[in-house]
């Protein structure tokens, strides 16, 4: 019974823990979607700035990662 | 696995992570730290595909180049600019390394997304090792170039006095998370693309969705080769911006 | 909980091959064989030959460019000179027309001149028989008058002197003879 209630209680968390994912890619359509507009403004900057964006992104994205990792922790190996 | 078992009820068998198991190319054996396994096989067909792109494609040394001639000239003018672009002109002198990583990591992504085939890139032993030989590679580099004073890359002169400390603990946190998360990105966005093509694939055995889930999978599909790409760009370039901070601490 | 569903749970770590860290000398090892054969073959093969076939490509775009300039500049020469060649031709030309203009024009007032002393000769020579006419026309006037001047006298029955007669007539006529 308390095994069957840490499992449950365990697949919750993974589930919670997916919802940083969303926050992952918020960051990263904010990233792009400000790098866009901004390269419609002045697109002769834009091309330098493309390996930022994609720096930027990385950061964003890797929390979300992150993230994902305590899911699949949850999941596989708690 | 725990998703077998939950899975017993609802006929469906799910087998997300199988495919990263690592198993012995000959016989069923223990793993020591020399057996063949389909890790050397997948990592040997890298070697195999970077030779085939770098080596045999530019055999004619054509001045006119022909199609495979400019692939390879592709590749080693992206990596060369970006290079010079993110770490500078003294960067390029690590251009080879940067180029090993960029093209095994790249070669290993497309091949992983292979039916059958196995991604070696999914594993953090893999990223781990490559990340960890970045981080001590450019902090040795970053201190033998400039001594104690590479240390003033943490201590940043631009900030005010009272919040330099705060600044410095935070830039020391960031500087150290850098390897994990430098490997847990890569491994983890390979794992996650799998994993989820695979949980797509097992809902294919159900008649009424399976149509629905061949379309997911062929759309997952091509995210993941953008993805395959663009991690391992991420990965070359962050290579880059972290050779910078140890050739110029002092930005 | 993974461990207790699974059949060989004590073997494998964990659910997830990645944390099995039984694995990790094998994948690290690996890891490191391939790393340095890639290593190898970038630095000694590929990117040397990469690298000279670049600057090569370089080297002969702008050799290229080089020649390209040149023949431009062999062209622009070539037409120049096709040019002075074309402004030296019409001035030729120009100098044979107006040669031939002026010994036409040489011919003809020779011509002209040699024309006009004929006539101005043959006017003259006119001239001179006219006046010879005329001065013998004189001349018979002369004698006529005065030999009708004689036969008036005579008529009129006074002798008179030839001599006189003459000198009467002439006074008379000074103002035609001449």
């Amino acid at each position: 019974m308390e095994e069957a209630l840490v499992t449950g209680l365990a697949y919750a968390g993974a589930g919670l823990a997916c919802t940083g994912m969303g926050g992952a890619a918020i960051g990263v359509g904010h990233v792009v979607g400000n790098y866009l507009s901004g390269a419609l403004r002045n697109p002769s900057a834009a091309a330098g700035q493309t390996a930022t964006m994609f720096i930027g992104i990385a950061f964003a994205e890797a929390l979300g990662i992150f993230s994902f990792l305590v899911a699949l922790l949850l999941m596989f190996a708690v | 696995m725990a998703s077998e078992a939950q899975a017993e009820g609802t006929g469906l068998v799910f087998h997300p992570m199988d495919q990263f198991i690592v198993k012995p190319l000959f016989g069923d054996g223990p793993i020591h730290w020399y057996t063949p396994t389909n890790v050397t096989l997948w990592m040997f067909l890298a070697i195999v595909v970077i030779t085939l792109t770098l080596v045999v494609g530019t055999r004619g040394r054509a001045v006119v180049p022909s199609r495979s001639q400019s692939v390879a000239e592709l590749a080693y003018g992206f990596v060369y600019r970006m290079v010079e672009d993110v770490a500078g002109k003294d960067g390029l002198r690590y251009f080879p390394y940067i180029m090993t990583l960029f093209m095994f990591i790249v070669c290993s992504n497309f091949l992983g997304l292979l039916p059958m085939s196995f991604t070696t890139t999914s594993h953090i032993a893999v990223t781990g090792v490559m990340a960890a030989a970045v981080f001590l590679g450019v902090t040795v580099l970053g201190f033998a170039l400039h001594g104690v004073s590479f240390l003033k890359l943490f201590w940043i002169g631009a900030a005010p006095l009272a919040l330099r400390p705060v600044l410095a603990v935070i830039e020391i946190i960031s500087y150290f998370v850098r390897p994990v998360s430098h490997s847990i990105r890569l491994a983890g966005n390979m794992m996650a693309g799998h994993a989820v093509i695979k949980v797509f694939a097992t809902f294919a055995a159900v008649a009424v969705i399976s149509p629905l889930s061949i379309l997911a999978i062929t759309a997952i599909y091509a995210l993941e080769t953008l993805v395959s790409f663009i991690q391992a760009y991420v990965f070359a370039i962050l290579t880059c911006v972290y050779l910078r901070d140890a050739l110029h601490p002092h930005h | 909980m993974a461990n207790q569903t699974d059949s060989h749970g004590a073997a494998e770590a964990a659910g997830m091959p990645q944390l099995e860290f039984s694995t990790f000398p094998n994948q690290i090892f690996w890891l490191a064989v391939a790393l340095v054969i890639i290593y190898m073959i970038l630095s000694r093969i590929a990117l040397p030959r990469v690298a000279s076939v670049l600057a090569e490509r370089r080297g002969v775009i702008t050799g290229d460019i080089a020649a390209a300039e040149d023949l431009r500049r062999k062209a622009e020469d070539a037409e120049a000179a096709y040019n002075r060649a074309l402004a030296d031709a019409r001035a030729e030309a120009a100098r044979i027309v107006a040669e031939a203009k002026a010994e036409i024009q040489a011919d003809l007032d020779a011509a002209m001149e040699t024309a006009d002393a004929e006539i101005a000769a043959k006017v003259a020579e006119s001239e001179k028989a006219i006046a010879g006419i005329r001065a013998s026309a004189f001349g018979n006037v002369e004698t006529i008058a005065r030999s009708v001047a004689a036969e008036i006298v005579e008529a009129m029955d006074a002798t008179s002197d030839e001599r006189v007669i003459r000198d009467a007539v002439s006074a008379r006529m000074g103002g035609l003879g001449g």
